[in-house]
């Protein structure tokens, strides 16, 4: 529903964060780590531009929540234990 | 106090005398002195105020943003290309509501390489949405700053503006310059008071994305704001006045107009060496005046309206051109003017780019030629004075 001009503040503000977009769901590509192989360089954690890779115990979990499926860490992982798989794959 | 001071300086302690609380500046060329003097006085304690080095204009203007959107009062200063590298931000800036004030060392742009005074730079972020004064003298840079924040963080305005200086002409030139007392400028200037700002421990998100829904109302809102912001500016400066002694003529200040057959508009320092001129034509006999374009943005459209009902014939200098039309001083001006019923001849002059020396002489045929033009009714809509190879000589 348009608001007025007269109803709207300044500049568009709102009180939820941006966290409560899910952009998972923008993901063609599933980012998938073969940890076993993981040498715990954090470089998948450095790269990722969405903040959605934690570290336990160095070893990446990926949030896909709000992975974009970019492939960055995939590209990055100095162990190429990352693959990227089309979602919908087995 | 009374200092001798270059027009850098004017603007650092301008930023200073407003109690800017977050500085963040590119510290390399094209930067000037004015940061390094600001640098000064935060490291020395004489300002209490966040310092932060950072590595582009680009950064400089988001590091503002932010700080500006968490409620500090900030100001940065930059010239040419590194105003240009800010365009992004500059955009953000305004659409963001937020009231930063800058100062911009008009430059040229290359190439040609340059370091000297052309208007290029400062016209060509025309559509950011920041408010822009164009300065005559250090005292008025200085003036400016004081006024510049307290007209952008008016409730009803709440946009930016950027002060312009010429290049080495006002920027690195010294002149006596009135530095008001703290006091005095803390009685003019309270301590800004955003409505809404970024605080600890509350999730906000500025800026958000909307729909086309709802797009176009906030910039009827903004648009709404630079409206204002023209009579905010000058009851701001009646104000100014009363407390500091000192005014410059509103957003169009016309010098020896009201009997003018003819009229030179001019920004920038040229239009005090245009005042000289007047002068002495005055003095044989001529009927010539001048009107400094002190603010671009917003736009003074009833002051030039008037003018032009009551000339003959009115010039445009312009100190740098929009390729493929004209300057666009003239062009605005024209557009603006186009609607009076009783309009003058207009003819625009392209003069002084990258630096090039706008001499009283120059001014004179300038003023000689509009006189021409107006008796004619027309002719050359728009001419390129003193350029080497073209038949006219203007020296």
């Amino acid at each position: 529903m348009t608001k007025s001009y007269e109803e709207i503040p300044l500049t568009p503000i709102s009180d939820s964060p941006s966290t409560m977009n899910m952009t998972g769901l923008w993901r063609a590509f599933r980012p998938v780590v073969d940890i076993s192989r993981c040498k715990k360089c954090t470089l998948c954690w450095k790269f990722c531009p969405d903040g959605a890779i934690t570290l336990v115990d160095g070893v990446p979990v990926i949030d896909l929540k709000y992975c974009k499926g970019c492939g960055i860490c995939a590209q990055e992982c100095s162990a190429e234990c990352i693959v990227m798989v089309p979602e919908g794959a087995e | 106090m009374r200092m001798v001071m270059t027009g850098n300086y004017a603007s650092a302690y301008g930023a200073k005398a407003s109690r800017a609380e977050v500085i963040a500046a590119y510290p390399i060329t094209p930067q000037t002195s004015i940061v390094e003097k600001l640098a000064d006085f935060v490291s020395s304690g004489e300002m209490n105020a966040k310092y932060i080095p950072v590595e582009s204009e680009h950064s400089a203007m988001a590091a503002c943003i932010a700080a500006e959107t968490a409620g500090a009062r900030t100001y940065t200063a930059t010239s040419s290309h590194g105003l240009t590298l800010m365009h992004e931000v500059l955009m953000w800036a305004s659409a963001a509501r937020l009231p930063i004030v800058m100062t911009n060392v008009s430059r040229a742009m290359a190439p040609p390489w340059s370091v000297w005074v052309d208007h290029m730079d400062s016209v060509a972020q025309r559509d950011t949405g920041w408010m822009q004064f164009f300065c005559e003298s250090n005292q008025e840079v200085l003036d400016t700053i004081i006024m510049a924040y307290k007209v952008c963080e008016s409730r009803g305005v709440m946009l930016p503006a950027m002060i312009i200086e010429d290049a080495f002409i006002l920027s690195h030139t010294s002149e006596p310059v009135d530095v008001p007392d703290q006091e005095i400028v803390d009685s003019f200037l309270p301590p800004y008071n955003p409505e809404l700002k970024i605080e600890p421990g509350k999730a906000m998100g500025f800026g958000s994305l909307v729909r086309p829904d709802q797009y176009m109302e906030f910039r009827y809102k903004a648009m709404q704001a630079m409206r204002d912001a023209h009579d905010r500016f000058l009851r701001v400066e009646k104000e100014f006045k009363q407390v500091f002694g000192r005014e410059y003529g509103g957003l169009l200040d016309t010098y020896r107009c009201d009997d003018a057959e003819v009229v030179l508009v001019a920004a920038g320092s040229t239009a005090a060496t245009a005042k000289d001129v007047v002068d002495a034509m005055r003095e044989k006999g001529q009927p010539v005046g001048l009107a400094r374009l002190r603010a671009f943005r917003p736009f003074p459209h009833e002051e030039f309206r008037a003018l032009a009902s009551k000339v003959s014939g009115m010039g445009v200098l312009d100190r740098s051109y929009t390729f493929g039309a004209a300057g666009a001083f003239y062009t605005e001006i024209k557009a603006s003017v186009y609607s009076c019923q009783k309009r003058p001849v207009m003819k625009n002059y392209i003069a002084g780019l990258g630096g090039r020396d706008i001499t009283p002489k120059i001014l004179e045929k300038i003023f000689e030629d509009i006189q021409l033009t107006a008796k004619r009714g027309g002719g050359d809509e728009v001419e390129w004075v003193d350029v080497a190879g073209l038949p006219r000589r203007w020296r």
